[in-house]
């Protein structure tokens, strides 16, 4: 699967495009992170454990994101985005979406 | 004036210096840090634009993303508090900001340089918030995400110029 945020992609032909696919998940931050990140906050710098979350966070919402592009048959994703939303105090919803397409190579 | 009063000032008083020492001693180490890997990342060209050059090699093509959480420090924090009852720019946070943005960007560079490409177009950041706390206790801190599509230009490795 070949996943790229371009709109198109160099050395293929887009033969047939299946369509938005997406993938999103919920993350709550960890309590014991919770308390190092507000220790951190008296002397700033970088929050490793949120670092973490949030880059296993997106993994996810791509992985979901690529098992649906998977479902309808596409060999790769293009115009793939990110975005964020706070649902509640304390969790981050991550969102990826992109276009599932079916391409070949010329 | 009971003594809490004055553990509370005292305690005020330790917080805001360790922020300003420990906190500014962190902000410019991280920036030496970035500078430093920025430069060792300046041949790989950055732009935002959406088009793909002709005779890039299309194996290469492969999405890249840097993460970065960053806090603030509490003397930060406490003069942005202060800024904000009068409004105006907030140039304690500016740096903050700053931060996160290069640090993304550096990450998702290396992550590049790992898949052995020489550009990344469509670069986009996002961010995001999990912070806690409510009110004037909130945390000042930013989530920041760079992604892009890497890619291999051939002959494109010496007279890249970069667009930042």
């Amino acid at each position: 699967m070949i996943v790229v945020n371009t709109e198109t992609l160099p050395g293929y032909r887009i033969n047939e495009v299946k369509g938005l696919v997406q993938g999103n998940t919920i993350r709550a931050k960890h309590v014991g992170r919770d308390m190092m990140a507000g220790l951190k906050n008296l002397v700033g710098g970088e929050l490793k454990g949120y670092t973490e979350l949030l880059v296993e966070a997106r993994r996810q919402a791509l992985e979901r994101m690529l098992a649906q592009a998977e479902q309808l048959g596409a060999n790769a994703v293009v115009n793939v985005r990110f975005t964020t939303s706070a649902v509640t105090q304390g969790a981050a919803e991550l969102y990826a979406y992109g276009t599932a397409v079916v391409v070949e190579e010329e | 004036m009971g003594w809490e009063f004055w553990i509370q000032i005292i305690s005020f008083g330790v917080l805001m210096l360790f922020g300003i020492f420990v906190g500014g001693f962190v902000e410019r180490r991280h920036f030496k840090r970035l500078a430093e890997k920025e430069a060792l990342l300046a041949d790989i060209v950055v732009t935002n634009l959406k088009a793909i050059p002709k005779g890039c090699v299309p194996h290469q093509c492969h999405l890249v993303m840097g993460d970065v959480t960053i806090a603030s420090d509490y003397f930060k924090t406490f003069v942005a508090g202060i800024r904000k009852l009068v409004g105006g720019e907030l140039r304690t946070y500016e740096t903050l900001m700053e931060r996160a943005r290069r640090e993304s960007l550096v990450r998702m560079l290396e992550q590049a340089r790992l898949l052995g490409a020489n550009a990344v177009l469509n670069v986009r950041f996002g961010s995001s918030s999990i912070s806690s706390g409510r009110g004037r206790n909130r945390a000042a801190m930013v989530e920041m995400c760079a992604y892009g599509t890497a890619v291999s230009i051939p002959g494109n490795d010496s007279d890249s110029n970069e667009s930042r």
